[in-house]
């Protein structure tokens, strides 16, 4: 955000940038502009055209239109060997015939770097992933998370500006996945790089960010900091895909709220008390009954079918209520500043 | 409440539980025991390949220690080294070895430089669907018989023949002739195994590559071929072996020349000397035998 208003270009510029395969187009007519340093996101469900973004950017894609400039210098067509980005893929794609410390090292060995050198450089790129102590063992022989360190260590021991990231961490078990969160967000500190960042997992995008793009059917649909995008989403599909919204829309907003238009209210926001019909002051209130009660371990998630129609999810402490029964009749009600107001997208 | 969990446990399954079929019964045997059900499965093929490839070896192997009457034409079930003696130490069996296995290493390096590059376009270049339609290609030649293909290349290299037609050459019949001919017929043996060999080669390896700043031909040398040795070693045993063996080849275009094939035909056939062709068989097998422990090595076994 920053990097628009300062003199130097940004990192990676995009510039309607387009890719059609067949006759569908993958990515639609992109515009985007990424700063120095940033943690970059695109989040988005499959084939919302983020990796497709990702991969272009990296030169493994070339775009059907657009422009991508790195740097202020215009890479569009090149290869990827003549582009100072790289990757970390999705699966590691790790050099299986050469031990791990000549995987981090290949990059080093293409461009010419003695041989005493390229051993020192890829040690030090190795301890800063803490995988120093398993240089001479073959990638084989790591666990998922080595290996992904591995990728990493391969990546930024030719020193790119701009760090490309494939899904990185879509193999690894959830203890490991939060855990390798931090150290990546730790990396990308100490690097002082720009990350770009591609995933399906929001919040995965949510707690690593600088700014997230939420992608759809080739577009972004909204940009922003993880704070705006989760706090203000601007339409009902950023609303439905980051983080759990109650989406009201056409006869249900006119039935719960009295007026016509798509709002969203985050589960969180919404309050459950034991008794139907009492007066809430400057609350949005509904009635109805309990339809199953879900245990989060510490929070609930409450799912009440109102009775004016739509069932509304609430998220609130385990021991908020006295009782949670099934089909107990209460009262729901929200505040008013909770309330978002979206573009409804379908 | 644990009386309550077995009462109501044991009481419906007595009576309700179906008195099993003979075939269910051998299923549920077969289900427990594991050795068995390996032993029932194995025994027969074991059984074949032990009477009729193992034992067939051995007496071969055996009989190149037996003689012959030269008078009677007898086979005498006595101890000799003769055989294996005169193969070791007379020069034409000698000359003949190596000449079979300059042919054999010949027609394998031809046979991997020609595939090296079809099979990279049909394991990583090609649309799925022309990849099928490839595989379909090389397998093709395969339908048609060894010898018609043989025959076929006689008169391709006769001295009227189409070769000489068209170009205005022909190597004529001799090494060379059986070289170019065997290279055609083994071609598509070697094709394939290093066909799915480069198929095993991710793209995002050889993208990594590229990322990382390594061109194309950096690539090629640290990242493909590295990996492609154990393919390129399991095409190159087919491609070996097959024309270490041929005899009907060389019968066909090798005009004068001998391989170790013919030199065993004629003593069969011919001389009528077994033991004496059984020692000449003895070279193959032997050279064989070096070059599956030397591909072993290169992981190419696990390829086939």
């Amino acid at each position: 955000m920053t990097a628009q208003t300062m003199s130097p270009p940004p990192a990676i510029a995009l510039e309607g940038l387009t890719k059609r395969f067949d006759d569908v187009a993958a990515v639609d007519g992109l515009d985007l502009q990424i700063g120095d340093g940033e943690f970059f996101s695109m989040l988005g469900p499959s084939g919302s055209g983020k990796t497709t973004v990702l991969r272009m950017i990296g030169g493994f894609e070339q775009p059907t239109d657009g422009r991508i400039l790195l740097h202020g210098n215009d890479v569009t067509g090149t290869a990827p060997f003549d582009r100072d980005v790289n990757t970390v893929f999705q699966d590691y794609a790790l050099f299986p015939h050469l031990s791990v410390r000549d995987n981090v090292a290949y990059g080093l060995k293409v461009r010419g770097v003695s041989r005493s050198e390229r051993r020192a450089r890829a040690s030090e790129a190795l301890a800063k992933v803490r995988l120093d102590h398993l240089a001479d063992r073959r990638p084989q022989q790591l666990s998922g998370g080595q290996r992904q360190r591995v990728a990493l260590a391969r990546a930024i021991v030719v020193q790119p500006k701009v760090l490309l990231l494939d899904e990185p961490l879509g193999a690894l078990d959830l203890k490991l996945r939060e855990q390798m969160q931090v150290e990546l967000k730790e990396l990308q500190r100490s690097l002082g790089i720009t990350f770009i960042f591609v995933t399906h997992d929001q919040e995965e995008a949510l707690t690593l960010s600088d700014r997230v793009a939420v992608f759809n059917a080739g577009k972004i649909v909204q940009l922003g900091t993880p704070e705006e995008i989760y706090a203000h989403p601007l339409n009902t599909y950023v609303a439905g895909f980051v983080g759990t919204s109650n989406i009201f829309t056409g006869d249900d907003a006119q039935a719960v709220l009295g007026r016509p238009g798509a709002f969203s209210v985050r589960p969180e926001d919404v309050r459950i008390e034991d008794r139907a019909g009492r007066h809430t002051e400057g609350r949005i209130a509904a009635d109805g009954t309990i339809a199953e009660t879900i245990y989060l371990g510490g929070r609930q998630r409450v799912l009440v079918d109102l009775t004016s129609g739509p069932r509304i999810t609430v998220v609130e402490a385990h021991d908020s209520r006295d009782t949670a029964g099934r089909g107990q009749t209460v009262q729901v009600s929200f505040a008013e500043r909770d309330l978002r107001e979206l573009e409804d997208v379908g | 409440m644990m009386s309550i969990v077995n009462e109501t446990r044991e009481a419906p399954t007595a009576p309700s539980a179906p008195s099993p079929s003979p075939a269910r019964r051998l299923s549920s045997v077969l289900d427990r025991k594991p050795k068995l059900r390996l032993g029932m499965l194995l025994s027969l093929p074991l059984l074949w390949l032990g009477l009729v490839y193992v034992v067939a070896i051995l007496a071969v192997l055996l009989t190149a220690f037996w003689s012959v009457d030269n008078m009677t034409g007898e086979l005498h079930r006595s101890f000799t080294f003769d055989n294996v003696h005169a193969v070791l130490t007379e020069q034409l069996y000698r000359s003949v070895t190596l000449r079979t296995l300059g042919i054999a290493i010949a027609v394998t390096a031809i046979d991997v430089v020609i595939a090296l590059p079809i099979a990279f376009y049909m394991g990583k270049i090609a649309a799925p669907r022309t990849r099928r339609w490839l595989v379909i290609a090389v397998l093709t030649p395969l339908w048609a018989s060894y010898l018609v293909k043989a025959f076929a290349w006689l008169s391709l290299l006769s001295g009227k023949g189409l070769l000489s037609q068209v170009l205005g050459w022909t190597p004529g019949y001799g090494v060379t002739a059986v070289i170019l001919t065997q290279a055609y017929i083994w071609l598509p043996f070697v094709i394939l195994p290093i066909y799915t060999g480069f198929e095993r080669v991710p793209n995002s390896l050889l993208e990594a590559s590229a990322d990382l700043g390594g061109k194309t031909g950096r690539t090629l040398r640290s990242v493909v071929l590295p990996m492609m040795v154990p393919a390129i070693v399991a095409g190159s045993l087919f491609s070996f072996s097959l024309t270490l063996g041929d005899y009907i080849t060389v019968r066909l275009v090798g005009g004068t020349k001998q391989m170790l094939g013919t030199l065993i035909y004629t003593d069969v056939g011919a001389a009528n000397n077994l033991p004496l062709a059984a020692a000449v068989a003895i070279i193959p097998i032997v050279i064989m035998g070096i070059y599956l422990v030397v591909a072993k090595r290169t992981g190419a076994l696990d390829r086939l």
